[in-house]
C-alpha cells in the first residue's frame, strides 16, 4: 500500500488526511492500517488538531480551523492598524496629536461586526455540539471507569445482545513504567511499538473496538475525577465517581489510536494512557468470543433490551461503589 | 523642595519619631502600604517564579530526571496559588493604594487601620501555605483548583484552606477600602465620570471581589468539613455531588479571573494617552465596557466545566454567553488602538509593555474565543492549548501590565529615573522569550498533551525544549527587572520631574516627586484639562 510509509513524516501530510481515511476504510491490509492509526496520534512537530477518524472528529477540527481563521484575520486587522499607527504617528516624525477621542459611528461599527462573527461562530459550533450529544441509536456499549491510575472496560452489550464477563484493566506497559522512573537510565526514544514510539502512550490491555459501529461510552470514576480523552476520536470526557457520563463514538478506520487521562488525578496522572485499538466488525466478534471464552461457555442468547443493559451499568456502579 | 529624596519629605513632617517597626509595620499610610503590597508581590512573583522553574526543568525533555511526580504537582499547584494570589492580586492592591487616592485627590484610603490589617494578614497566610512545602505529607498537589475527591487526598487541606481564608479576609477587606474611598473621598469637581480609568477598573473590581471571595471561603470550607467532618458534600458515596464544588469554585474563579485583569486595562488605559500625548478614545465605551466585562464574568463560569458531561442546554448558554465577553473586550482592544492612531507617539519602557500588552493579551483573547466553542474544547480542554491560554492573558496580560505600571509611576514613587536603557533590555527579553515560553504550548495542546504532565510521549519532546527554554530565559530576565528597580530606588542618579512623562495627566502628576508622605491633605481644585481623559462630551 502506498500509505505504508507515510508514518514518519506527520504534518506533511495532513492534508491529505481524507484521502487515506477513503483508503483506510476500504482496505484490510494490516500495514495500511497502521499507517493510518499512527498519523492520527501526536506527531513530533504537530502543529494543529487531529482531523480524527470518527464521523465526528472533524466537527472540532473544522471548528477549529475555522475559529483560527477568523481570529487570525482579525489579528492581522487589529495589528496591522496598529503597527501603521506607530509607524506614522511617532513624536519623532513630527507627528502632532489629535485632540478627538470619540467617533460614535465607528464605535457602532465595531460593536456590531464582531457580533455577527460571533453569531456565525456560535451557529457552526451549535450544530457541531448538537450531533455530538446524541447518544442514541448507539449498537454497543463500552462502560469505562477510571480509577487512580489506572483505566477499567466493560463491554456492556453489542448489537442489541448483553455481553458478559467481558471486561479488564488497562494500565501503562511495563517497558514505558520502568522508563519512566525518576533517573531510570532508560531512553524514552527506545520505547517503540514499530516505528511508533509509544512512551507512556501504551498499555497492557487496550480497548477493543469494532470500525462503523456506533459505540457508546458510559463514563465514571471509582476514587478521584478522571478524564477519558484520545484525540483522534475528537473529544474527551471527565469520569467522575458517583456520576455516569454518556457519550459516544463511530470510527471510520482500523487502527491504534493513543490518549491520555486528562483530569489531574494525583501522583501518577500522567501514567494511564488509553489505547483504543478499533479492527474490523468481523475481527471484533472473534476477539469478543475469544474473551468469553475462558470465563463462561457462551453469552446468553436472549433478546436484550437496551434498559437492561443500562440497568446492567448502574448495578456494576453499585457493586464497584 | 519638591526633589528631595523620599526620607526628608518625611522629616517635614510628622513623623521623624518613626523607626523602622513603625513606620513599615504599624503604617496607616496609603504610599508605604501600596509599597508594602509592591514589595511583597514582587517577593511572591520570585518564589512562584521559582516553582515554574522547577516545572519547566522535568519538562525539558522526556524521562524524569528532577523530581518526582508528586513533588511534580505540588509545585504546579503551587505556582498557581502563589502567583494568582500572591503575586498579581497584592501587586494590583499595591499599585491602587499607592495611586488611587492621588489619582482621586483624596488624603488616604477611607479606612487606613484596615489597610494596614489587610496587608499584614497576607505574610502570614502565605507562611501557612508555603510551610506546608517542608511539613510531612507534602504540599497541596491537587492543583489550585482543589477539586475534590483528589485534594482532600492531600495531608495539606488544613494549612491550605486556613491560609484561603486568611487571603480572602485580607482581599475583601482590601476592596472594601478601595470602593469607600472611591465613593467618599473623591475631592470636589472628580465627579465619576471625570475619574481615571484605572481607578474605574478597580471600583468595579472591588465590587467582583466582595461578591465572589465569599463563594471561595465557602467552597473551601465544605472541603475542610468534608475532609475532617465527614460532611460529604462531595462526596457521591455520600449523597454530595463532586460537581458541585466545581460549580461554586468556578463561580468565584471566572470572577477571579477578571479580578486578575481589570485593573490591568485600567493600567493600560493610563499609559497608552499619556505616550500617544492624545485622550483615550471612547472614555465612557471603556467604562462601560470594563463593566460589561464585570457583569458577563458571572454567568460564565461553567465554560471551565464544558467536558464535566453538562446537559446540552446548558453548554450552549455557557458557549454563547462566554461569546458575548469578546464583543466588550473588543471595543476595549479598538480603543487603545484608535487612542493612538493620530497621537504623537514614544516608546518609553511603560508604552513598550503597554503595546505588548495590547497584542499579547489580545492572541490570549482569540485562544479564548476558540476555547468557548465547546466541540473544539473538548479537545482543547485540559490540554497545553488552555495553559498557553491563560499564560498569555496572566503573564502577557497581568504581569506585562503591572510591569508597565511600575515603570511608569516608579519615578513618581521615588522621585528618580530608573534607567531606561535597562528597562528596555528587560522589555526586549520579556517580550521575546515570553513568547518561546508559551506560543509552542498552543501546538502541543493541538497535538493533545494534557495539562500537569511530568513527563510525556517524545512526540511532545521538540516544543517542550523550545519552551523550557523561553521559560528559563524569562525567568533569567526578570532579574534584570529586579535589578533596574533596586538601582531606581537607591542609586539612581537621575531626577524625576513632576510631571514625569510629557503627555502624563491626571491629578497624581500635579504632586511633586516623590510625592509628600500626606498627599492631598487639602482637596485639590480639578481642571478638566488635567484629567486624563480630557474633555468628556456629551
Amino acid at each position: 500500500m502506498t500509505v505504508g510509509g507515510i508514518g514518519k513524516h506527520g504534518i506533511r501530510f495532513r492534508g491529505s488526511q481524507h484521502f487515506r481515511h477513503v483508503i483506510g476504510a476500504m482496505s484490510v491490509a494490516a500495514s495500511s492500517l497502521f499507517a493510518s492509526s499512527v498519523l492520527a496520534n501526536p506527531q513530533p512537530g504537530q502543529l494543529n488538531l487531529t482531523p480524527g477518524v470518527t464521523t465526528y472528529s472533524d466537527v472540532p477540527y473544522m471548528l477549529n480551523n475555522v475559529a483560527l481563521g477568523v481570529c487570525v484575520v482579525i489579528g492581522i486587522l487589529v495589528f496591522g492598524a496598529m503597527f501603521i499607527a506607530m509607524f506614522r504617528f511617532r513624536k519623532s516624525r513630527g507627528a502632532v496629536p489629535e485632540k478627538w477621542s470619540h467617533n460614535t459611528t465607528v464605535e457602532i461599527i465595531w460593536t456590531a461586526i464582531p457580533v455577527v462573527i460571533l453569531v456565525s461562530l456560535a451557529w457552526l459550533a451549535t450544530d457541531g455540539l448538537r450531533k455530538f450529544s446524541d447518544t442514541t441509536g448507539a449498537q454497543m456499549t463500552v462502560k469505562v471507569t477510571g480509577y487512580q491510575w489506572k483505566w477499567r472496560y466493560d463491554y456492556v452489550d453489542y448489537l442489541g445482545k448483553p455481553v458478559s464477563h467481558v471486561g479488564f484493566m488497562s494500565k501503562l506497559d511495563d517497558r514505558s513504567n520502568a522508563t519512566r522512573q525518576l533517573d531510570s537510565g532508560l531512553d524514552p526514544y527506545a520505547v517503540k511499538v514499530g516505528d511508533e514510539n509509544t512512551y507512556l502512550l501504551d498499555v497492557d490491555h487496550p480497548l477493543v473496538v469494532p470500525v462503523d459501529t456506533k459505540i457508546r461510552f458510559v463514563i465514571t470514576a471509582d476514587d478521584v475525577i478522571h478524564s477519558w480523552f484520545v484525540p483522534a476520536l475528537g473529544w474527551k470526557m471527565d469520569a467522575i465517581p458517583g456520576v455516569v457520563n454518556a457519550t459516544w463514538t463511530n470510527i471510520k478506520v482500523p487502527g491504534v489510536y493513543r490518549g491520555q487521562c486528562a483530569e489531574l488525578c494525583g501522583q501518577d496522572h500522567g501514567f494511564m494512557p488509553i489505547v483504543v485499538k478499533a479492527v474490523s466488525k468481523e475481527d471484533f466478534v472473534k476477539w469478543l468470543a475469544d474473551q468469553q471464552k475462558p470465563a463462561t461457555p457462551a453469552p446468553a442468547s436472549t433478546a436484550a433490551a437496551p434498559a437492561q443493559a443500562t440497568a446492567q451499568v448502574a448495578t456494576k456502579q453499585n457493586n464497584q461503589g | 523642595m519638591a526633589h528631595a529624596a523620599t526620607h526628608d519629605e518625611h522629616h517635614d513632617e510628622h513623623h521623624e519619631h518613626q523607626n523602622f517597626f513603625q513606620r513599615w509595620v504599624m503604617s496607616t499610610n496609603h504610599k508605604d502600604i501600596g509599597t508594602l503590597y509592591l514589595v511583597f508581590s514582587l517577593l511572591m512573583f520570585f518564589i512562584g517564579g521559582s516553582f515554574a522553574m522547577v516545572i519547566r526543568a522535568e519538562l525539558f525533555k522526556p524521562g524524569l530526571q528532577l523530581v518526582q511526580p508528586y513533588f511534580f504537582n505540588e509545585m504546579t499547584t503551587m505556582h498557581a496559588l502563589v502567583m494568582i494570589f500572591g503575586a498579581v492580586m497584592p501587586a494590583f492592591v499595591g499599585l491602587g493604594n499607592w495611586m488611587i487616592p492621588m489619582m482621586v485627590g483624596a488624603p488616604d484610603m477611607a479606612l487606613p487601620r484596615m489597610n494596614n490589617l489587610s496587608f499584614w494578614i497576607l505574610p502570614f497566610a502565605f507562611a501557612l501555605m508555603l510551610s506546608t512545602l517542608f511539613l510531612p505529607g507534602g504540599g497541596p498537589a491537587g492543583g489550585w483548583t482543589m477539586y475534590p475527591p483528589l485534594s482532600l487526598q492531600s495531608a495539606s487541606t488544613a494549612y491550605v484552606v486556613f491560609a484561603i481564608h486568611l487571603m480572602g479576609i485580607s482581599s475583601i477587606m482590601g476592596a472594601i477600602n478601595i470602593i469607600a474611598t472611591i465613593l467618599n473621598m473623591r475631592a470636589p469637581g472628580m465627579d465619576l465620570l471625570k475619574m481615571p480609568v484605572f481607578v474605574w477598573s478597580w471600583l468595579i473590581t472591588a465590587f467582583l471581589l466582595i461578591a465572589v471571595m465569599p463563594v471561595l471561603a465557602g467552597a473551601v470550607t465544605m472541603l475542610l468539613t468534608d475532609k475532617y467532618f465527614s460532611t460529604h458534600f462531595f462526596d457521591a458515596a455520600g449523597g454530595g455531588d463532586p460537581v458541585l464544588f466545581q460549580h461554586v469554585f468556578w463561580f468565584f474563579g471566572h470572577p477571579e479571573v477578571y479580578i486578575m485583569i481589570l485593573p490591568a486595562f485600567g493600567i493600560i488605559s493610563e499609559i497608552i494617552p499619556t505616550f500617544a500625548r492624545k485622550p483615550i478614545f471612547g472614555y465612557k465605551a471603556m467604562v462601560f465596557a470594563i463593566a460589561s466585562i464585570a457583569f458577563l464574568s458571572f454567568i460564565v463560569w461553567a465554560h471551565h466545566m464544558f467536558a464535566v458531561g453538562l446537559p446540552l442546554g446548558a453548554e450552549i448558554f455557557f458557549m454563547y454567553a462566554t461569546m458575548l465577553i469578546a464583543v466588550p473586550t473588543g471595543v476595549k482592544v479598538f480603543n487603545w488602538v484608535a487612542t493612538m492612531w493620530g497621537g504623537s507617539m514614544t516608546f518609553e519602557t511603560p508604552m513598550l509593555f503597554a503595546i505588548a500588552f495590547v497584542i499579547l493579551f489580545t492572541i490570549g483573547g482569540f485562544s479564548g474565543l476558540m476555547l468557548a466553542l465547546v466541540p473544539a474544547d473538548f479537545q482543547y480542554h485540559d490540554t497545553y492549548f488552555v495553559v498557553a491560554h491563560f499564560h498569555y492573558v496572566l503573564v502577557t496580560g497581568a504581569i506585562f501590565a503591572i510591569m508597565a505600571a511600575t515603570y511608569y509611576w516608579i519615578p513618581k514613587w521615588t522621585g528618580n529615573m530608573y534607567s531606561e536603557f535597562w528597562g528596555k533590555v528587560h522589555f526586549w527579553n520579556s517580550v521575546v522569550w515570553v513568547n518561546v515560553l508559551f506560543f509552542p504550548q498552543h501546538f502541543l495542546g493541538l497535538a493533545g498533551m494534557p495539562r500537569r504532565i511530568p513527563d510525556y510521549n517524545v512526540a511532545f519532546a521538540n516544543f517542550n525544549m523550545i519552551s523550557s527554554i523561553g521559560g528559563f530565559l524569562f525567568g533569567a530576565s526578570q532579574l534584570i527587572f529586579l535589578s533596574v528597580i533596586i538601582h531606581c530606588v537607591w542609586f539612581s542618579k537621575k531626577k524625576a520631574t513632576d510631571r514625569v512623562w510629557e503627555g502624563a495627566r491626571g491629578l497624581e502628576w500635579t504632586l511633586s516627586s516623590p510625592p509628600p508622605h500626606h498627599s492631598f491633605t487639602i482637596a485639590p481644585v480639578i481642571h478638566d484639562e488635567e484629567l486624563a481623559h480630557g474633555h468628556v462630551e456629551d
